[in-house]
């Protein structure tokens, strides 16, 4: 049994509940306080956040898109389905919204080199593409099966100038790009800023992280309501470590008529064991700087996680997710890489986009949860990055064409 | 042994105007079996107190010599809860202060109350957590107080010295000074700075400052060693016991000694 964190520490900064904190080794600690200071700092500061607004309208090419999905509606056969379309921002994600905004604050902080992991590439290319825009030294610390699953956005981050460092440790997934990416900030961390890519890791990042991706949400709200006048009935979006859901969510949380639902990557099913549904699957414990839910096994050793989608391929699921899972506000579930796989075609065949397989996930579980519901109801989707990296993954997982 | 008998190692060591030597060992390195002997022949040699490592999935504070003897040590199924069992099975014969350094997890997982309890019948008198931060050492702290088990802080070179101050208030056992910024490991060289660094440190702390990471050669240990009240060397012991060097871990801890060192 874990033992529950006491009363005192659940009250600290920093904590969700009882999850989150900052369990990292002491020579981060100092960076840790300086830049949730320096934070804290520049978002009181309208210079600093009308330039951050400034770059997520014109060079991301923000707001996207709430899309009405007129025949995904249809064939779902019950709520109106919207799309936020966060892949059309710059880069193909919702990923940089939170590379520019951290990528800011490194310079305003004075620092010129940046270090991150990525797992599917996509957080990878986004702090790649900010650190050309705003000419700083980059390094990506990348998996090696991903590198292998994600060959050409590789070669993209090549392109805009990052070193790519590739990771054989462990499962050569995000999980050990993590690893990888810590040890560089801690032999590095006085020159140098590490741009977490999801809501994860020690405070203050998953909440740096969380406000930067809180745009997805903030816009979506004004959009439905300009356009049904009323907020939604539900939205979903796909886990990972979650950065998107939680910038989906979070400002809607105080709605309590607006059912909230993260979807987990169930990989080959969960009672396989091969999966990255921490939260489904996972028991508490603490990894990568944060008390989560992780995957693990009865001694505490971290388990390899397993998805089609290398961006939810990770064993643990942000605090703030775990916290909101606690109180029941959002409810968790997964889907699996054959649900994600119909999820991507289906969407593909009837919109004409082709979603990442890890927004996959989230459209194959929303086009099942719209049709249990009435068509006066109206269901968000966050589709959080376009499925371009993914064709070659997808033909190889069809074997070679389509199925049907 | 209690965390004021891995002191007392410690400050006795230093008052005979020999330097503490505390070696790090992975535990299970070539199997849980190789514990004892890898103990008894490291207090034979002479040294202060011994660091045993536990394996971990995911140790982001060690660099690859450490990892990788954490991987052979995993992939013959050590284990924190194994090696706590193992010690008991001769504790009797153990002569010096024994530390546990884990990663949290495994000690989450295995229940803080119970982990403490079973060190405690282990005979072992300290713990490190590497990722346990001054700030969320409470988490432990109320478990290990009612134990004879020290928790030995870690301070950097980042550490400021109000953040060093309030670090070594709490210390018990002995202070951890990490002589530079990034992984256990190696290195050839050392910061200018280190020297100033680890006399302020020794100046506020009131347990013994032990220097480690990156010690590995004679000359590191007498010239760092020189600056603290002893040193803690890692990766070159793992490395020599892989290789079963054993006159090259002899070497490293007779440099400790008065009449060589001084």
């Amino acid at each position: 049994m874990v033992k529950e964190l006491d009363a005192t520490q659940t009250m600290r900064a920093g904590r969700y509940g009882r999850f989150g904190g900052q369990f990292v080794p002491e020579t981060l600690m100092t960076a840790l306080i300086e830049l949730e200071a320096a934070y804290d700092d520049a978002i009181a500061d309208p210079t600093f956040t009308d330039k951050v607004s400034y770059y997520l309208k014109d060079f991301v090419g923000r707001e996207t898109p709430l899309y009405f999905a007129e025949r995904l509606t249809k064939e779902a056969g019950g709520a109106k389905i919207y799309l936020k379309r966060e892949d059309l921002n710059h880069t193909g994600a919702h990923k940089i919204n939170n590379t520019v905004g951290q990528a800011l604050l490194a310079m305003r902080m004075g620092k010129k080199k940046i270090v991150a992991e990525t797992g599917a590439g996509q957080h990878g290319v986004a702090t790649a593409t900010v650190c050309a825009l705003f000419n700083l030294e980059c390094v990506i610390y990348m998996g090696k099966e991903d590198i292998r699953r994600q060959e050409l956005n590789v070669f993209r981050m090549e392109l805009l100038g990052a070193k790519v460092v590739s990771v054989d440790k462990g499962s050569g997934t995000l999980k050990d790009a993590v690893n990888e990416a810590l040890r560089y900030w801690v032999a590095n961390v006085e020159d140098t800023h590490y741009i977490l890519g999801s809501a994860l890791g020690p405070h203050p990042f998953p909440r740096i992280v969380r406000d930067f991706q809180r745009v997805i949400g903030v816009e979506t709200r004004r959009q439905i309501v300009e356009k049904e006048g009323r907020l939604p009935d539900a939205i979903v979006a796909c886990i990972g470590g979650g950065s998107n859901a939680i910038g989906m969510f979070h400002p809607f949380i105080e709605d309590e008529d607006v059912a909230l639902y993260g979807v987990e990557a169930a990989g080959s099913g969960i009672e396989t064991g091969l999966h990255a549904a921490a939260i489904t699957d996972g028991k508490e414990g603490v990894l990568h700087g944060a008390y989560m839910y992780v995957l693990q096994d009865d001694d505490g050793f971290i388990q390899e996680a397993h998805s089609i989608s290398a961006g939810l391929d990770y064993p643990a699921v942000g605090p703030e997710h775990c916290h909101l899972h606690d109180i029941g506000r959002v409810a968790y579930t997964s889907v699996t890489d054959a649900g994600a796989l119909e999820g991507l075609q289906l969407l593909a065949r009837v919109e004409g986009i082709i979603p990442a397989l890890e927004s996959a996930h989230a459209v194959h579980y929303a086009v099942e949860l719209a049709g249990t519901m009435g068509e006066e109801e109206i269901l968000v989707i966050c589709l959080s990055g376009r499925g371009d990296k993914d064709v070659q993954t997808v033909r190889d997982a069809l074997g070679g064409g389509l199925n049907d | 042994m209690t965390k004021q008998d891995l002191t007392n190692a410690i400050t006795d060591c230093v008052r005979l105007g020999d330097k503490a030597f505390v070696p790090y060992i992975m535990a299970g390195d070539g199997g849980l079996e190789t514990i004892k002997g890898n103990i008894v022949f490291l207090q034979q040699a002479g040294v202060t107190a011994i660091e045993l490592g536990i394996p971990f999935s995911d140790p982001v504070a060690d660099g690859p010599v450490i990892e990788e003897a954490g991987e052979r040590a995993l992939a013959k199924g050590v284990t924190l809860r194994k090696v706590l069992k193992e010690l008991t099975l001769f504790k009797d014969e153990v002569t010096v202060p024994l530390v546990i350094m884990t990663y949290l997890n495994p000690i989450l997982s295995y229940g803080i109350d119970q982990f403490a309890k079973d060190c405690q019948d282990s005979g072992i008198s300290g713990l490190i957590v590497p990722d346990l931060p001054h700030e969320e050492n409470g988490l432990l702290r109320s478990s290990l107080e009612k134990s004879e088990i020290a928790l030995i802080p870690l301070v950097s070179l980042t550490s400021p010295p109000e953040r060093i101050k309030k670090i070594t208030a709490a210390a018990e056992g002995f202070v951890y000074a990490v002589t530079v910024n990034g992984i256990t490991g190696v290195r050839d060289g050392f910061g200018d700075d280190l020297a100033a660094h680890l006399e302020q440190l020794k100046a506020v702390s009131p347990v013994p400052v032990l220097a480690g990471f990156g010690i590995s050669t004679p000359e590191q240990v007498q010239s760092i060693g020189a600056l603290a009240d002893g040193v803690i060397v890692g990766s070159a012991i793992v490395a020599a016991f892989h290789r079963n060097d054993l006159t090259a871990i002899e070497a490293l801890v007779k440099i400790s000694k008065k009449e060589i060192y001084s």
